[in-house]
């Protein structure tokens, strides 16, 4: 069984939808002993990093997902937030990944938010099994992780910044697999089977 | 490098797609699931849904469609159509909707830009301008172009963007239905103009066409319709010219 953590931050529905299509059981929860027992977590998110941590401390769930022990996916804010820190709202995060999350520096040819498709690159581990480098994401967003020693994944806009990052059990990814057509089911199949 | 996106339009009415479409792989041209499938699987960036119907009942039938398509459907898409309020745009994200599209509601309530992007963020609002241009003053308007308001494009577009609207897709109604190209120098001032994504809408008679809103336009994406669905080209091979024409497109 998979654990989707609801903690009141944005549409879970795409991310049902995509594990529905990969055929796999979920249950939508904020319970901190079902998250416990599932065999995958994943922590979704999209909005204010620190409207995000708000809801996971108010939850009780910042000191519960730091202690799960199965395979974790952060998606989006849901890897912001399991980062150091972040520059929206001067937020603490959960510090697992040792990544700061920054804001982008908008410019002519630059738009703020980050939107639409975009490639991955230097690929490493498990999660990006069958695929070589230069395949395209989805990406919504306006701030970004560093790249740090857990970078497992690179995309170039403006700056390199960590589109992925891995520390044992825990996995994140900035862009949106749930959206990002045949490679992102792969990267959703591939934290399954893990 | 963030690539240029392709997006094919869908009216629907009634939850089925209105245009006469002839693709061999499908059985049911009217399914507007089925027709986004094929398009997602050739490789579309994104996905526009415009309900065109009229009546209660087919609001009703395409959230129910809205749904379906988010269930089968892997990548983004937006929806559009009369969309008026706060509980309209709340109810289509519940479906599954990624994005929505307002137009004549935003002009008629511009403020109904702020709440929806201060509400589910600016992601998810995308503000469609319809414009027709005379003697060289671009002037906003609604009903298919055959009303015309007081705002002025660059002025209105500004300000929807200054409320918090994510994109612009903006259609140049003397382009609409012409098949005879984009109006590129005035994208390309549009696009120097804002600092959020620029669509390019009405008027692709070809994938040069196309090519012409990326290079000349600077457009970060193209819309279209009838060159997808009468199956004139495939997303493929459009954007296998666009890559020879060196433009960055995800393939």
């Amino acid at each position: 069984m998979i654990a989707i953590i609801d903690y009141k931050m944005g549409n879970l529905r795409s991310v049902e939808n995509a594990l529905h299509r990969l055929g796999a059981d979920f249950v939508v929860t904020a319970d901190a002993s079902v998250i416990r027992r599932a065999d995958r977590v994943l922590l979704p998110g999209v909005g204010h990093c620190g409207e995000a941590m708000r809801h996971l401390r108010a939850a009780g769930l910042d000191a519960v997902i730091p202690s799960l022990r199965q395979p974790v996916l952060g998606i989006c804010v849901g890897l912001q937030v399991m980062c150091r820190d972040s520059q929206e709202g001067d937020t603490q995060c959960l510090g697992i990944f040792d990544s700061h999350v920054r804001r982008f520096q908008p410019a002519p040819d630059l738009k703020v938010p980050h939107m639409g498709w975009n490639q991955i690159g230097n690929l490493e581990r498990k999660l990006f099994t069958g695929l070589q480098g230069g395949e395209f994401v989805y990406y919504v967003h306006s701030y970004y992780p560093t790249l740090c020693p857990d970078t497992i994944a690179t995309t170039h806009y403006g700056t390199l910044f960590s589109a992925a990052l891995k520390y044992e059990n825990f996995y994140g990814t900035q862009f949106h697999p749930e959206k990002s057509g045949d490679v992102g089911e792969r990267i959703l199949h591939n934290f399954l089977a893990l | 490098m963030l690539s240029k996106r392709i997006i094919p339009c869908l009216d629907v009415k009634e939850g089925r797609t209105v245009k006469g479409i002839h693709f061999e792989q499908l059985r049911d041209v009217g399914d507007a699931v089925e027709l986004g499938e094929h398009y997602a699987r050739s490789g579309a960036d994104e996905l526009v849904y415009l309900d065109i119907s009229a009546t209660r009942e087919g609001r009703h039938t395409f959230t129910r469609l809205v749904e379906r398509i988010a269930d089968r459907i892997h990548i983004p898409f937006t929806v559009g159509g009369g969309i008026s309020s706060l509980d309209d745009a709340a109810r289509l994200l519940d479906a599954g909707a990624d994005k929505i599209s307002i137009n004549s509601a935003a002009l008629r309530n511009p403020a109904l830009i702020d709440s929806i992007a201060k509400r589910y963020g600016s992601q998810f609002v995308v503000v469609a301008i319809d414009a027709r241009c005379t003697d060289g003053h671009w002037t906003v308007c609604t009903h298919g172009g055959t009303r015309a308001t007081e705002r002025e494009l660059f002025e209105w577009a500004a300000e929807a963007e200054q409320r918090g609207a994510g994109e612009i897709l903006f259609t140049s109604m003397n382009h609409d239905g012409t098949r005879h190209g984009y109006p590129c120098d005035t994208l390309a001032s549009l696009t120097a103009a804002l600092h959020i994504p620029v669509i390019a809408s009405g008027g692709a008679g070809s994938a040069n066409d196309i090519a012409d809103a990326f290079t000349l336009g600077h457009a970060d994406a193209a819309l279209a319709a009838s060159i997808f669905h009468y199956g004139e080209i495939s997303i493929a091979a459009l954007k296998a010219i666009l890559h020879e024409r060196g433009i960055h497109v995800r393939r």
